[in-house]
């Protein structure tokens, strides 16, 4: 008998100590100061490479880096990239127009990963909501910024060149094409 | 009130009979207005505490620091739709969220607020009834409550809804008793059922100091009594979604926030009139002691939901039944004793 009563003790006795302590711990928390980020008026800076709205960069020449090779919109996993290509009079190759639905994206960057030019870049600007669904069409114009975006210096026309338009022979440092029929020994 | 007696008379008896009618109309609105406030503010209060516990702010956009958030609720609440669903119970669906704040706020009618005011030499009891049954009158009122609650449940033809009231009336069952025991010793020390003469027993010292262990049984049946944490078992929201106002929207759900919010500031009030002594203190006025007083459930019931887990269904029975019971009868039964030794 005695030995349960003291069983019963030390139960109520735990039970009273376990209610104080989860007492004891919100009380302590009552008088702490809220770790809550006032959100519209104070607005956490985002990571650089975090993923949000998506832009057209361009080279350090101002020209267009998208060469329209249709990678972005064969690896988007919602479709929502698509574009026409177009050959320009100097050779280089660009999008005629480049249209990307904000409504279907994801924002997974894959479209990023896939540019063989980093002419795509996702940027940490999130805040583009619109009170219409077709508002978030985005066009060639609405995408495209006047900077690298993250890499400033790339310039793909540089590394691989252009395909020049012209007859054989009047490119810099080519010879003239040889006349095989007449080349008789 | 001794209305009737006064009735009997003419001219100036008459006169006054019709001036002790405005009169209480007016303690009447002034009591519906403050306690309906009260429940409003209550809300706020709860989110922002609550909010404060989780260490965050709780709402504060709606006006400066959230303070027309009641406001914006209430406006909400009233332009919503009313459902009713299409197999409810029609005529008990639409009344039973009335019985649970008619209820909550009937009870607050025998509670003494203030001290007498004397006007010309004439008292105004600062309490709209008087009643010498106040004590029993309290309890009824308390258990018809859960009439609300279960026939809301069951007039909703929800499965959700029928468990939430099936538990609420369960629940009732389980902690009522021991609630309306632990007051025994309240009556037997101050000899009389009525609430001011309760108040007034207590003139020289509160009777949490005598009672202390009814105190604890009170404390924790009032959680139970206002179906909140830990023992909300009947609109548990991780099992039952939302018990038995899940199918209610608009005002019929408002009224039940109403009369859940009321009903702690009820309990608070008859916590304040049965242990610390009423409208009774010093330095401050009677009604500011009496609001302090009746704040003191609100937060420690706030608190509480901050702090503790909900109890199992099975839980609540073996603590209502096995703990509180027993608990309250042995407390009647020293209370006797003393009385009898003490002879007072």
């Amino acid at each position: 008998m005695a030995k349960e009563e003291s069983g019963i003790a030390k139960t109520a006795a735990e039970m009273v100590k376990g209610l104080a302590g989860s007492y004891a711990g919100t009380l302590k928390h009552l008088f702490r100061k809220p770790i809550t980020e006032q959100y519209p008026e104070y607005k956490k800076p985002l990571p650089a490479r975090s993923r949000g709205r998506i832009i057209l960069t361009v080279d350090p020449d101002g020209d267009e880096r998208c060469v329209a090779c249709y990678l972005c919109s064969a690896v988007c996993p919602t479709s929502c990239i698509s574009m026409e290509s177009r050959e320009r009079d100097d050779g280089r190759r660009h999008a005629a127009w480049f249209r990307i639905h904000f409504a279907r994206c994801i924002y997974c960057g894959l479209c990023e990963e896939a540019c063989p030019t980093l002419a795509i870049q996702l940027t940490p600007d999130f805040e583009f909501c619109k009170d219409d669904i077709l508002k978030f069409v985005y066009e060639k114009e609405d995408l495209l910024v006047n900077h690298g975006g993250r890499n400033q210096e790339y310039n793909f026309y540089r590394h691989a060149g252009l395909s020049e338009k012209g007859e054989k022979g009047t490119h810099i440092n080519e010879e003239p094409p040889v006349d095989v029929k007449s080349n008789m020994p | 009130m001794r209305m009737p007696a006064m009735c009997r008379g003419t001219g100036k008896t008459g006169m006054m009979w019709i001036l002790g009618f405005i009169l209480l109309l007016i303690k009447l609105a002034l009591v519906l207005a403050v306690l309906l406030g009260m429940a409003a503010a209550l809300v706020l209060v709860e989110r922002k505490l609550l909010g404060r516990f989780q260490i965050r702010y709780g709402p504060n956009r709606v006006g400066p620091f959230g303070l027309l958030q009641p406001v914006a609720d209430g406006i909400k609440m009233l332009l919503k739709e009313d459902i009713v669903p299409a197999s409810a119970d029609r005529v008990i669906f639409m009344l039973a969220p009335a019985a649970v704040a008619m209820t909550s706020l009937l009870i607050f009618a025998v509670v003494p607020f203030a001290e007498d005011l004397t006007v010309r030499g004439r008292r105004i009891p600062m309490v709209i009834a008087d009643l010498n049954v106040g004590l029993l009158f309290v309890l009824a009122m308390s258990s018809i409550s859960i009439y609300g609650i279960a026939l809301g449940g069951w007039a909703s033809n929800s499965k959700y809804s029928l468990l939430g009231g099936i538990r609420g009336a369960a629940q009732l069952i389980s902690y009522e008793l021991s609630m309306g025991l632990s007051l025994v010793p309240i009556v037997m020390v101050s000899q009389s059922f009525s609430l001011v003469d309760i108040v007034n027993a207590q003139a020289n010292y509160p009777f949490i100091l005598v009672q202390p262990v009814a105190f604890l049984i009170f404390l924790v049946c009032s959680m139970a009594e206002a179906n909140r944490l830990p023992f909300d078992l009947p609109e548990a929201e991780n099992e039952l979604i939302a018990g038995y106002h899940m199918e209610y929207s608009g005002m019929r759900f408002a009224l039940y926030f109403v009369g859940e919010y009321v009903n702690m500031v009820v309990i608070g009030s008859l916590l304040a009139v049965f242990f610390l002594g009423g409208w009774r203190g010093p330095f401050l006025p009677p009604i500011v002691w009496f609001l302090l007083k009746v704040m003191i459930v609100p937060f420690f019931l706030i608190w509480s939901r901050a702090s503790l887990p909900r109890f199992r269904y099975d839980q609540l029975m073996h603590l209502g039944w096995k703990v509180l019971l027993p608990l309250s009868l042995l407390n009647i039964v020293v209370t006797g004793a003393v009385i009898l030794v003490t002879g007072r």
